[in-house]
This record gives structure tokens, sequence and C-alpha cells, in this order.
């Protein structure tokens, strides 16, 4: 068998995630992709306490901390250093978690991407404030609990649309992927590697402690989130050229992800059928931008 | 070659001729011009850097601390609300140990809106970490640029050139543009021996438990301590160099003075005048001007100041429940040693209102007629 990941490992063992952190694989593939010749930054994140405590640290490639709402900003500078230095075949990644993507971060990337810096900037989702302790973030799903949206009042607001947001700044490459598909998301990052300009790619990682999932089901719900159309899989060139990357014709029922999270557990019946309903919209919404005309089914059983 | 030139186009030329290679800026009244003039000298190719045009503040400090790291000589420039948005990042620069060089145009925070000088902004970074000079002219603002490449690069911190809002930034003035050779003998290039290098990875910044956090604190004040002879070693090497030369303080008509006034930035230029014209009438009055704020110069301070009848202080800010802020510095400055004078801390000139000589002949009258400090805080001319 012809192995299509490549091997080198840029992520030594001795990090500090929690068992089952899908971020920590993402970090692992991304590295793989990217390889050694990448400096990367990181902003408060679990990925600030994963890397490990000084002296001590779990890549392989330079890495500066920073501040929450700079993971954007400072890879433009990096870039920028890099440029005037002559050192222009150097892959700068910027490394952030939903907080400071979708959240304080926003600012920072969009004029990043508006100014089409040569950069990549991955965002590992979990979907809250993972690192503080579960709370709500713009990236939080509808119906979710965290500890600032206590079941008595889950989240009501829709996740926000990250990859839409992206599009509409005409960004050259955007996509999403899921640590469930690592040559999938391997294969977008080469291809991110190889374009010239802001590079945006959304990774969806479960969080077993913030979830309240099992860490042994982190692959099999980022493969579920994928398969009942929660989290499509997709990348968007130059903010129009939609191609969906695994069309999904017979979507699984959303209660098989929701119902294997305790942060759904509170949910009635009806919210689940409201969630189902609003996936399928979004899928179908997005099937249309792909130009992908297909009838979907809800595969139940 | 001579040159008459807006105290905001100094920043620039100092920029310039310092050969930064990365700028990341973001517009704001009145520090606009710095970032006019660099953009032309980039697009023209008068200066071979990189310019980020960043949608913020705090977002052009960040820029420019990825550049930095990465080993590029970095310039910045801001003014009031946007060096306050740019407070959090002026931590992570110390911190980083990265010697960017800020210029910063004093102007009042709102609200109310002003656009005019006062100290205020840079003087609420007093403990990040970050070099203060307070220039009194526009020739001190470009000279100063230069300076400040050298010694944070020396040292490893932050620096910040900081000029009086429209009395400097928008006032133009005769000034020596040294010739691009001289300034290359004097400032080499950029070569920090850490960076973000992929051929030598190493971590930046890394979670740091109470084991080790309290001795990068330590590294810092040393550095900060370290930081006072070199500005010193290298302002004499300017004065050597440029026929300029430049320290901590300056001191004034200090010879056989009793009563000392001591400020900052502009009002040290005009304060010159009024002490002249008190000596002409027979009193012994002298100027102590501060031109680098962090490091506190204490011993200088200390040697000037211990002996002398009374000390009048002008400070073009306020801490508010406390006082002026150079007054309190100095007071601590003095405090534990002997021969220390009586202080009178006035504040003068806020949101950018005129200090005219006579204002300062008047406080320096004031103290000398009068027997003791009777309050902390002295306002001059204020009309409710």
């Amino acid at each position: 068998m012809k192995l299509t990941i490549p091997q080198e490992e840029l992520v030594t063992s001795g990090h500090l995630a929690c068992q089952g952190c899908g971020g920590a694989l993402c970090m692992r593939y991304a590295l793989k992709a990217l390889g050694k010749n990448t400096i990367v930054d990181i902003p408060a994140c679990c990925w600030s306490v994963i890397d490990g405590p000084f002296p001590h640290s779990s890549l392989r490639i330079p890495l500066f901390h920073t501040a929450f709402e700079t993971a954007a900003s400072v890879a433009s500078g990096i870039r920028a250093g890099l440029d005037a230095l002559g050192k222009k075949d150097i892959n700068v990644l910027a490394w952030a978690g939903d907080g400071g993507t979708f959240d304080i971060g926003i600012q920072a990337l969009s004029g990043a991407v508006e100014r089409n810096d040569d950069i990549i900037y991955i965002c590992y989702d979990n979907e809250a404030y993972m690192n503080t302790g579960i709370q709500r973030s713009s990236a939080t799903p509808y119906g979710a609990w965290t500890t600032t949206t206590p079941v008595k009042h889950f989240k009501k607001m829709a996740k926000k649309d990250m990859v839409k947001i992206m599009a509409a700044h005409r960004i050259p490459y955007t996509a999403t992927s899921s640590v469930a598909y690592p040559e999938d998301f391997i294969k977008k990052v080469e291809k991110a590697k190889k374009i010239k300009g802001t590079k945006f790619i959304h990774i969806l990682s479960p969080c077993p402690p913030g979830w309240k999932s099992q860490p042994e089901d982190t692959i099999k719900l980022a493969r579920l989130a994928v398969s009942t159309c929660i989290f499509p899989i997709y990348e968007v060139e130059n903010g129009e050229k939609y191609t969906i990357n695994k069309v999904i014709k017979n979507p699984r029922p959303v209660k098989e992800y929701l119902g294997r999270q305790g942060r759904f557990r509170h949910l009635k019946e009806k919210d689940i059928e409201q969630i189902q309903e609003n996936v399928i919209e979004s899928y179908r919404e997005l099937l249309k931008k792909a130009n992908i005309e297909e009838e979907i089914h809800i595969k139940e059983g | 070659m001579k040159q008459v030139i807006m105290g905001n186009h100094a920043l620039s030329y100092g920029a310039m001729l310092s050969r930064v290679q990365v700028i990341a800026a973001y517009p704001i009244t009145p520090q606009t011009q710095v970032v006019e003039l660099l953009s032309e000298i980039c697009a023209d190719k008068r200066l071979d850097a990189e310019f980020v045009k960043v949608e913020s503040e705090h977002s052009a400090l960040a820029a420019s601390m990825g550049a930095s790291a990465v080993g590029a000589r970095v310039f910045t420039a801001t003014s009031s609300q946007g060096l306050a948005l740019m407070h959090e990042i002026i931590h992570w620069t110390v911190g980083a140990r990265l010697p960017i060089v800020l210029g910063n145009i004093n102007r009042a925070m709102g609200p109310p809106w002003s656009i005019w000088t006062e100290q205020n902004d840079s003087l609420s970074e007093r403990d990040t970490g970050c070099i203060q000079f307070y220039a009194q002219n526009n020739q001190e603002v470009l000279d100063t640029v230069i300076q400040a490449f050298k010694v944070s690069e020396r040292v490893f911190l932050p620096s910040m050139v900081i000029l009086d809002a429209f009395v400097l930034s928008h006032t133009s003035e005769l000034v020596d543009v040294p010739e691009q050779k001289l300034v290359d003998e004097y400032l080499p290039p950029f070569a920090p021996k850490y960076k973000l290098d992929v051929n030598e990875p190493h971590t930046f910044g890394g979670l740091t438990g109470p084991d080790g956090y309290y001795e990068l604190r330590y590294k810092i004040n040393e550095a900060m301590e370290e930081a006072k002879e070199v500005i010193k070693e290298t302002g004499k090497e300017f004065g050597e160099k440029f026929g300029r030369e430049y320290g901590l303080v300056e001191a004034y008509r200090m010879d056989d003075a009793e009563t000392v006034l001591v400020t900052s930035a502009t009002i040290a230029s005009t304060a010159r005048v009024a002490i002249d014209e008190l000596r002409k009438e027979g009193k012994k009055v002298g100027l102590l001007r501060v031109r680098v704020f962090r490091p506190f110069p204490s011993e200088e301070i200390r040697e000037l100041l211990s002996g002398r009848k009374k000390v009048a202080l002008i400070d073009r800010n306020i801490s508010f429940g406390h006082g002026g802020i150079f007054a309190q510095e100095i007071k601590s400055a003095l405090y534990n040693y002997k021969d220390t004078p009586p202080i009178w801390g006035y504040i003068i000139g806020l949101g950018g209102r005129d200090v005219t000589v006579n204002d300062i002949k008047g406080i320096i009258n004031d103290t000398i007629e009068s027997d003791k400090p009777e309050k902390d805080i002295i306002w001059k001319g204020v009309r409710l």
C-alpha cells in the first residue's frame, strides 16, 4: 500500500493535549503537509498549553506564541520580515482556535485577507473557549451547552459561517476539513502551500472535555459531523468556485451526532428536529453554490 | 544636508536613515504625515522596506513583532488612542525582547475628543518596559530615532520616540538630515542571535511557570538598567559622529542655580527662554530637562538636584488623584537621600493649552516667593 501521508513527524510526543484531542491531531497533520520549512505563530488557545511549558516545546519548527487577537497580524509581520530579508520560500502559518478566529481575532484576520498577505491561516475549531473551561464562542453551534450557555439557556444562535465570511473577502483559497479525514486535510494544506496570497482552512476538531464525549469517539464524531452534513467538507477558490469534496447524498440523521455528546443532552425532540431542518437547508444552499443538482434524503437507521 | 521639516517628517527620515526593513502602521491624527512620507519613500525606493498597511494600531504592533522576530529592523508610529490600543502588544513586545522603535506623538486622550498635546498617552505605558525618549525639537526627533535603534538592539527592548502634537509634529524647523553613509557607520545592520529560523527552530513565549517567569522579569529590569549606560554611550558616540551629543538629562544654567525648573519635551525649549530672562533679572535659576523617562535617570537627577533650595516641576500630564507623573518619579528618586529640596508640582497645558514663557516665569517666581509647597498638585491657569 502506498502511503499518501508524509511520514515525518514535526509534533513530538510529550505534548500536553487531553485524551482524544482533535486539535493535537490537526497540528500533526498540518505540519506533515507543510514540512520543516515553516514558521508558526499561535495566539491564546489550547495549543498555547499543548505545546508544552517552557523550556519544552513539542513542535520541531520555530514557534512564536502571541496575544489572543493577533494570529493573523503577527503572521503578516512574519511574512513581511521574511520578504524584507529575501527569504521568500518559507511557509508562514497562523494557527488559532475558534475564539481567536471567529471572535477576538476576526478583525486582524479580515485585515490580512483584505491585504491578501501570503500566509496560511488554520483554525482548529472545537466550538467553544475550551482552554478557559468551555465558554461559548460564536463558533458554538445552536443548541449546545457551555458554561456560559447553561442548559436552561442553551445557545440559541447559529454558528457563525466563517468560510462564507472568508469567501466574501474573495480570498484565493478557503476550505473546511475534518480531523476524521486526514488525507483531505493534508491535500488541502498542500494545495494552500502552493497558492500565493491568504489561505484559510477551517477544520472541525472534537474536544472530549468540552463536548462531553468519549475520547475514543473523537474520530467517529468528526466523521459523523461530515456524514450528517452538519460540517460539510468543501473548498472555495477566489470566493466563487465552490467544490464539495465529499458529497453526501444520504445524510445520517443529526441525532446520531448530537446523541453522542453530553453538551446536547438537554435538547428536546423538537429542538433536534429544528437542527435537522436547518442542517439540510444549509446543505442544499451549499450544493447550489457548487452547482450540484442532487436530491438529498436522510438515511435513517 | 539642512532641511526645513516638520517633526513628523523628522520621524520618517529617522526611520529611513536607519534603513528599517519593515514598517507596519495605521493612521491617526496627528501622526499621519509620518506614514504618508514613509509610504512615498518606500514607493520610490529611497528605502527598500516592506510596508504593511494594517487595519488597526493593535495589528500594527503585532505585525511589527512578527517581522522583528524573524530578524528585520522594524518601525511603527502612532499617537494617543492608537497607543492605548497597542498597550497589550507593548507588553508583548517587551516580554518577547523585540527591539522595535515606535514613534509616538503625544496627544490627549478622549473623551472629549482632543487632538492636541499632552503626555498621558505615553506615560500610561510607563510600566511596560518600553524605553521612552521625550524630544524637545525636530532635530532631536530625527537623531533619537537613529540612536533608539542602536540602544534597543543592544539591550533587546523596544523604544518609544515621543514628540508633542502640533508643537513639534506639525511645526517646521531647520534640521540637519545626516548623510546615509555616516548613519550606516554609526548604526550597523540588525543581526539578532535568536530569531524565528527554520534552520534552528526555537519556541518563543511559551507557557512559563512561577519558577521561571520571575527571572525573566529580572532580566528585563537588568536590560533597562543597562540601557542607561547604553543611552549615554550611544548619545556620546552620536555627538562624536554628528556633532550633537545626547544624554539621559540636560542641565541648563544649573551651576549656581538655587531654584531649578524640571520639565520635559517642548516645554523645556520654552523654559530656556524663561530661564535666560530671569537670569537677566539676577535670579539664580536653572533648568533640568528629562530626556529619557524609562529607564529613569535617578542618579543624574539626584546629583543635579541635591543641595538646591527649591525645585519647580512642570507636568503636562496628570495621574488623577495623585499629581504630575514626572513630579512623582522625581520625588521617589530623591526619597531616602540627603539634601533633597522641596518640590512644587505644577500641572499645565493639558489638552494642548499653550504654555508660554510668561507662564513658566510665573511658575518659577511663585516657587521662589513661596515658603513651602502647600499642595501636592498646583494647577496653573485653571479657569473654573
